[in-house]
C-alpha cells in the first residue's frame, strides 16, 4: 500500500500556488509604493541638502550675475499666504463640523457633507480659475482688494482648499465625544450652546488642531491655486496681503522649468524644505490624532 | 421640604432661558451660516467659472470641444486634442493605479501582519502628502530621464508594432507615458486607502466562512471579500481617476505641453489642467483668457459630475459597514 502523502499534489498544489503567487504580487505592490516614497525623498533629500545654509533662509535672490542667495521672500509669502489661508477656513470649518454634528438632522448633515466632499474633489486649478475670475480679473470695488493679484486672493484660494479638510476632520472628532459627557452636561442644566463650547468643543480640541496642521501641511504645498491669484510678485520679502508675494511652491515651480543649473540647485533645496515641513506635520498630526481618539475611546 | 429652602423656580427658569435661548439661537445660526457658506462656495465655483468662460462659450459654442487648434495669434481655440490627452494620461493611470492599489488595499487589510499594517499604511499615506509640484520636480529631473533611457526604448522595442507604443524620432524625456506614470503614483495612495477601509469593511464571518469551506486566502479574497465591495472598488477607482483628471502642475513639468497630440504616448502631449496652469502668465487676449476658463469649466464638469457619483456609492458602503457592526 502507498505511503499516504500530506504534500499537496495536482489540484490542491495549483491552488496553492496562486494563493503564493497572489500574496507575492499584493506584498510587491505595498513595496513598489514605498519604495517609490523612498526613491522620492532620498533624490530631493540628496540633491537639496546641500544648498541649505543660513543665507537660503534669510536672504533674497542673487542679483544677476552673481551667486548665493535665498528665497527668504519665498518663505515670508508661503507663510503669509497659508496665515490668511486657516484664518478664513478655521473658523469656518469648526463651525461647519459644529452644526454638522450637534444640530443638524441626518439629512441635512449628510447633505452638508457630499458638499464638501465635492468641494474637495474639485482640481486646485480649477479652484484657482475660480478665485481669478471673482477677485483678479474684475474689481471688487466695495473691498478695494481686486484688480490684481494679491496674496489675500492667494490665501482665499488656499482657503477653499482647506475648508473640506477642516471640516470633515473635525466633524470626525466630534463624532468621537462621548455622549455621556453632552448629557452629563445637560443634567447640570447646562444649555446647549454652553455644552458645546464649553464641553464638547475642549473635549475635541486637540483633534480638531490635528485636522488643521493636515490642512495647512496639504495648502503650504499647493502650486496651482497660486497660478492665477498670487504669481507676479517681487524680489523682496513683501508681507502685504494686498501685494502679490513669492510663495515656496510657486518658486519651485518656476524654478524647476527654467534654464539656469543654479535655479535648478534652488528648486530642489525649496523642495526639500517643503517636504520636510508637509511630511513631518502630516506624520506629527497623525499621531496626535491617534493619541487623541485613543482618550476618546477610553472615556467612551 | 420647607419651601423657603428652595429657590424660586419660575423666576430663575425665566433668565436663564432668556440668555439660553439667545444663545442657542445663535449658535445655532452662527454654524448653519457657516454650513451654508461652504456649499454656496460649490455654488459660486460653477457660477463663477462658467461666467468667466461665457465670452469663448459664445464664440466657439460647444465646438471648441472638437475643434483643435489652440492659437492664440489667430485667436482660434478649441480643445480636442486637450481633452483626449486628459482622458487618455488619466485613463493610462488609472489601469495603471487600480491592481496595484487593490493589491495594496489587500496586502494592508488581508495580508500584513498588524504590527506592519499601521507603519505601510502610513508610509503610503505619506506619499499623498507628498506636493504636486515637489512630483513634478522630482518627474522632471529623476523619473523623466529614466523613463526615456530605460521604459520606454523597452516599450518601444516590445511594443513598438502597436502605433500607440511607436517609437518617436530621439528619446524625449517628456512624454505622456512620464506623465501617466506621475499620476500613477499620485493617486495610488488615495485609491488604496480608500480600498483598504472597503475591505475591512467586509464582515469577518463571510471570510471566515470560506476559510473553514476550505479556500486559501486567495480564493477568499477572490470570491468573497472583492465581489462583496466591488461597487466600491470602482468607486474609489473613479475617485482616483477625479484626481487625475484635474491634476496640472506636475502633468505640465513631464508632458512636453504639446500640441497637436501624436498617435503614441511616447511622444509630448498635453492635458486641459495642464494648458491652463501653463498659460497662466501668457494670455493675452480677453479670448484666451476665456478660452482657458473654458478649458477649466469641461474639467469642473467632468470631476463633478465622477466624483458625486463616486462618492454616491462609497457612502452607501459606508453605512452598511455601520449597519453591519
Amino acid at each position: 500500500m502507498d505511503e499516504l502523502s500530506l504534500k499537496a499534489t495536482g489540484r490542491s498544489r495549483r491552488r496553492l500556488l496562486a494563493n503564493r503567487f497572489a500574496e507575492i504580487g499584493a506584498v510587491a505592490a505595498a513595496a513598489a509604493a514605498i519604495l517609490v516614497l523612498g526613491v522620492l525623498v532620498w533624490s530631493v533629500f540628496s540633491r537639496g541638502v546641500h544648498a541649505l545654509n543660513l543665507d537660503f533662509f534669510t536672504k533674497g535672490p542673487a542679483l544677476f550675475g552673481q551667486t548665493g542667495g535665498g528665497v527668504a521672500p519665498a518663505l515670508v509669502g508661503t507663510a503669509l499666504l497659508v496665515g490668511i489661508a486657516t484664518a478664513m477656513a478655521l473658523p469656518f470649518g469648526v463651525l461647519t463640523a459644529i452644526y454638522v454634528s450637534e444640530f443638524a438632522s441626518r439629512r441635512i448633515g449628510d447633505q452638508v457633507r457630499l458638499w464638501l466632499d465635492v468641494l474637495n474633489g474639485f482640481p486646485s486649478i480649477v479652484i484657482g480659475i475660480f478665485v481669478f475670475a471673482l477677485m483678479v480679473k474684475t474689481s471688487l470695488p466695495v473691498v478695494g482688494w481686486g484688480h490684481h493679484q494679491s496674496a489675500f486672493a492667494g490665501g482665499f484660494a488656499l482657503a477653499i482648499i482647506e475648508l473640506p479638510l477642516v471640516a470633515r476632520a473635525t466633524m470626525e472628532v466630534l463624532s468621537l465625544v462621548p455622549n455621556n459627557l453632552r448629557e452629563a452636561s445637560y443634567a447640570l442644566g447646562v444649555s446647549k450652546w454652553q455644552t458645546v463650547l464649553r464641553v464638547v468643543l475642549p473635549t475635541a480640541g486637540g483633534g480638531i488642531l490635528t485636522g488643521t496642521t493636515l490642512a495647512i501641511a496639504r495648502a503650504a504645498g499647493e502650486t496651482a491655486p497660486l497660478l492665477f491669484t498670487c504669481s507676479i510678485a517681487g524680489q523682496l520679502i513683501d508681507a502685504n496681503p494686498s501685494h502679490s508675494v513669492n510663495s515656496i511652491p510657486f518658486t519651485i515651480f518656476t524654478d524647476s522649468e527654467a534654464g539656469d543649473p543654479s535655479l535648478h540647485q534652488q528648486a530642489w533645496a525649496l523642495a526639500f524644505v517643503l517636504i520636510a515641513f508637509v511630511l513631518l506635520s502630516s506624520l506629527l498630526a497623525r499621531f496626535l490624532l491617534e493619541r487623541s481618539r485613543r482618550k476618546l475611546g477610553s472615556a467612551r | 421640604m420647607e419651601a423657603a429652602s428652595v429657590p424660586r423656580p419660575d423666576g430663575l427658569r425665566r433668565t436663564r432661558r432668556r440668555g439660553d435661548r439667545l444663545g442657542d439661537w445663535l449658535l445655532y445660526g452662527l454654524t448653519a451660516g457657516a454650513s451654508l457658506v461652504g456649499v454656496l462656495i460649490v455654488a459660486a465655483i460653477m457660477w463663477r467659472v462658467a461666467d468667466g468662460a461665457w465670452p469663448a462659450i459664445r464664440v466657439f459654442h460647444l465646438g471648441f470641444i472638437w475643434h483643435n487648434e489652440f492659437n492664440p495669434v489667430t485667436n482660434k481655440f478649441g480643445a480636442r486634442d486637450l481633452i483626449i490627452g486628459t482622458v487618455v494620461t488619466s485613463f493610462g493611470a488609472m489601469i495603471l493605479a487600480a491592481p496595484l492599489s487593490i493589491a495594496i488595499g489587500l496586502f494592508l487589510s488581508e495580508l500584513a501582519p498588524p504590527s506592519v499594517r499601521g507603519p505601510v499604511g502610513t508610509l503610503i499615506e505619506m506619499l499623498a502628502a507628498v506636493p504636486s509640484v515637489v512630483v513634478g520636480l522630482w518627474g522632471i529631473y529623476v523619473l523623466a530621464p529614466f523613463s526615456a533611457q530605460h521604459l520606454q526604448p523597452f516599450l518601444g522595442s516590445a511594443l513598438g508594432w502597436i502605433p500607440i507604443f511607436a517609437h518617436g524620432q530621439d528619446k524625449v524625456p517628456s512624454t505622456v507615458f512620464t506623465a501617466m506614470i506621475v499620476l500613477t503614483i499620485m493617486i495610488i495612495p488615495i485609491t488604496s486607502s480608500i480600498c483598504r477601509e472597503l475591505f475591512l469593511g467586509v464582515p469577518s464571518e463571510l471570510e471566515e466562512a470560506a476559510i473553514g469551506l476550505g479556500a486559501t486566502r486567495w480564493e477568499m479574497v477572490k470570491s468573497v471579500v472583492v465581489p462583496s465591495v466591488r461597487g466600491g472598488v470602482v468607486a474609489a477607482v473613479i475617485l482616483g481617476l477625479g484626481r487625475a483628471l484635474g491634476e496640472a502642475i506636475a502633468v505640465t513639468q513631464v508632458i512636453g505641453n504639446f500640441i497637436p497630440l501624436k498617435l503614441s504616448i511616447l511622444e509630448p502631449g498635453d492635458t486641459m489642467a495642464s494648458r491652463v496652469a501653463n498659460q497662466y502668465q501668457g494670455a493675452v487676449s480677453n479670448l484666451q483668457v476665456a478660452s482657458l476658463i473654458y478649458l477649466a469649466l469641461i474639467l469642473l464638469v467632468i470631476t463633478f459630475v465622477t466624483n458625486l457619483a463616486a462618492q454616491r456609492v462609497v457612502k452607501r458602503f459606508e453605512y452598511q459597514r455601520k449597519g453591519g457592526d
